[in-house]
C-alpha cells in the first residue's frame, strides 16, 4: 500500500486537485490513483482532477478510460499537464488543459540557439477551433488553421492551406521567424513581439510569406 | 434490429437540436421505422415539450439509470406515428447523474430494441456532451449560418474527431436565402468551406418552427411547409437515399461560386 501511495502524489492547488505521477508505468499507475481515490472516494467525490503525467507518452484511448473511470467516481479530470508534446496534443485533442494557473518552469525553455535550424513539428491534419499548439521549434501544418486554432512555435510556421487563426512565430523572440500560408488570413499574427491583424483582402488568395523588414510586419507573394 | 445511435450536438445553445431531434424522429418512425428519441440534458429538458408528451412523463433517463424501472417503462409512445417513443431526461438532477459509461449502456440495451435512437445533445462541452456522444455511433453537428455557431460547432467537431467517433455530419439549420443572397448571411459553401465535414442537410429558417414547438407537434408530421420538408429529406438520406438538397439550398451555394469573391 506504502508503496502504492508512493506512486501518486496528491495536493489541493486552487482549481481542485493535482495528482503528480511517479516513475511508473502507465498502467500501474492508473491501478495507483484508483485505489487512492477508492480508498476515499466520499473525499474525491465532485472533485476536479489535474493530472501531472510527466514524461508519459499518452494517446486517447488512454486518456479517455481514465476520464471514464474518474468519471464513474464523480470525478471530473479538466487538465493533464505533461512534457511530452504527444500527450499535450492528447490532451489538447480531448478539449483539455494543459496548463494550471502557474506556468511550469519546465516549459519556459529559453530560445535554443540558432533556432532557426531546430526541429520541426509536423502536422498532417486541420487545425480546429480550440487547439492551441505550443512547439519549440517550427510548425508546418498540413491543413488548415481554423479561427479559434492557436499556434505559437519559437521558429517558423508555415501552413500548406488556409491559415484563419492565431499564430505567433518566434516566441522567444526571433526575428528572422516567418509565417507562410497558402491563403494568409490570420485573425491575428505575431513575429517575435510584433502584433499585426490582415487587411481585409480582396481578389483571389496567393501563397505568401509574412516576415519583419525593420521592425514593421510586411506579407509579400511566397515564391520558392 | 440494431439500432443506429445518433447524437445530435452543436456546442452553441439554441441552434435548433430539439427541434432537430424531434422532427428527424418524427420523419424516420413516420416511414415505418422504430425511433426512440432520448433527451440528455439533464436538469433543462425540453424535447418533450417539443414533441408534446410532456404531460405523459412518468419515469425518466435517470430513473432507467439509477434502476428505479425498466427500460420500457421510461419510453413514451408518441402515438400520432407507428413507432416514436421518447425517454425524457430528468429535470430535477443535474448532469452528473449520468455519466457517459451509463450512457453506453443505455445506448446497448435500446439497439436490440429499434431501428434509430436519437439523442439530443445540451449545450456546451462539459460533462452533458460527453455523456451524449458516449453512445453515438454516429454524430450530427448542428449549426447555423452565423459566425459564432460555426466556430463552435468547429470546437466541437475537433473533439468529436478526438474522441475516435468519426467524421460527424452537418445540418444547417435557419438559414434565410434572401439574408444570404443580399450578402448579408454567411452561406452554406461558407460554413462548409470551414468546417469541411460532409453535409447532411439545410434546413431553411422558417417560423412555423416556433409555432409548431409551442404547439407540440412537429413540423414533420406533416412535410407541408419548407422546414418540415428539409428534415423529411435528411430522414431519408439518413436510411441511405439519395435526395438532392431543397431548392433554395443549392442557391445559396451557387451564387457563392458565381458572385461574391
Amino acid at each position: 500500500m506504502s508503496k502504492v501511495a508512493s506512486l501518486i502524489d496528491i495536493k489541493g492547488i486552487r482549481d481542485g486537485l493535482l495528482v503528480k505521477l511517479g516513475d511508473a508505468a502507465w498502467p500501474t499507475f492508473q491501478v495507483a490513483l484508483i485505489n487512492a481515490i477508492d480508498d476515499r472516494s466520499a473525499f474525491y467525490k465532485g472533485a476536479r482532477l489535474a493530472l501531472d503525467v510527466g514524461d508519459q507518452v499518452l494517446h486517447v484511448a488512454e486518456l479517455v478510460a481514465l476520464r471514464e473511470m474518474l468519471s464513474e467516481r464523480g470525478i471530473f479530470l479538466w487538465a493533464v499537464l505533461s512534457s511530452s508534446s504527444t500527450t499535450e496534443q492528447t490532451a489538447q485533442n480531448l478539449g483539455l488543459a494543459t496548463r494550471i494557473s502557474k506556468p511550469r518552469p519546465s516549459q519556459v525553455q529559453p530560445a535554443p540557439d540558432g533556432v532557426m535550424d531546430a526541429i520541426a513539428l509536423w502536422l498532417p491534419r486541420t487545425l480546429r477551433s480550440g487547439t492551441l499548439v505550443e512547439f519549440p521549434g517550427h510548425v508546418t501544418v498540413m491543413g488548415d488553421v481554423n479561427p479559434g486554432a492557436e499556434i505559437v512555435a519559437s521558429g517558423s510556421i508555415m501552413v500548406w492551406g488556409r491559415l484563419r487563426g492565431v499564430v505567433h512565430a518566434g516566441s522567444q523572440g526571433e526575428v528572422n521567424a516567418v509565417v507562410c500560408a497558402l491563403e494568409l488570413n490570420p485573425t491575428q499574427l505575431r513575429i517575435a513581439g510584433v502584433i499585426a491583424v490582415s487587411p481585409k483582402r480582396k481578389g483571389k488568395a496567393q501563397p505568401e510569406v509574412a516576415r519583419l523588414k525593420d521592425g514593421i510586419l510586411v506579407a509579400e507573394p511566397w515564391q520558392a | 434490429m440494431t439500432a443506429t445511435v445518433l447524437t445530435i450536438t452543436s456546442g452553441k445553445g439554441g441552434v435548433g437540436k430539439t427541434t432537430a431531434v424531434a422532427n428527424i424522429g418524427v420523419a424516420l418512425a413516420s416511414t415505418g421505422q422504430k425511433v426512440v428519441c432520448v433527451d440528455s440534458d439533464i436538469g433543462l429538458r425540453n424535447l418533450d415539450v417539443v414533441m408534446g408528451l410532456e404531460n405523459r412523463i412518468v419515469y425518466d433517463l435517470v430513473d432507467v439509470v439509477e434502476g428505479r424501472c425498466r427500460l420500457r417503462q421510461a419510453m413514451i409512445h408518441d402515438k400520432r406515428v407507428p413507432e416514436l417513443y421518447l425517454i425524457p431526461a430528468a429535470q430535477t438532477r443535474d448532469k452528473s447523474a449520468v455519466s457517459p459509461s451509463d450512457m453506453v449502456r443505455l445506448c446497448n440495451e435500446l439497439r436490440p430494441e429499434c431501428d434509430w435512437v436519437l439523442i439530443d445533445s445540451p449545450a456546451g462541452i462539459e460533462r452533458g456532451f460527453y455523456n451524449a456522444i458516449a453512445g453515438a455511433d454516429k454524430i450530427i453537428v448542428m449549426t447555423n449560418p452565423e459566425i459564432s455557431a460555426v466556430r463552435d460547432a468547429d470546437r466541437v467537431i475537433g473533439i468529436v474527431e478526438a474522441e475516435e467517433k468519426g467524421s460527424p455530419v452537418l445540418i444547417i439549420n435557419r438559414l434565410n436565402s434572401a439574408m444570404v443572397k443580399r450578402g448579408d448571411m454567411i452561406s452554406v459553401d461558407d460554413v462548409l468551406d470551414l468546417l469541411a465535414i460532409k453535409l447532411l442537410g439545410i434546413v431553411p429558417e422558417d417560423e412555423n418552427v416556433i409555432v409548431a414547438s409551442n404547439k407540440g407537434t412537429p413540423l414533420a408530421l406533416d412535410g407541408k411547409t419548407k422546414a418540415g420538408q428539409a428534415f423529411q429529406n435528411i430522414a431519408r438520406r439518413l436510411m441511405g437515399e439519395e435526395v438532392p438538397f431543397l431548392d433554395l439550398e443549392s442557391q445559396g451555394l451557387w451564387q457563392r461560386l458565381l458572385g461574391r469573391k
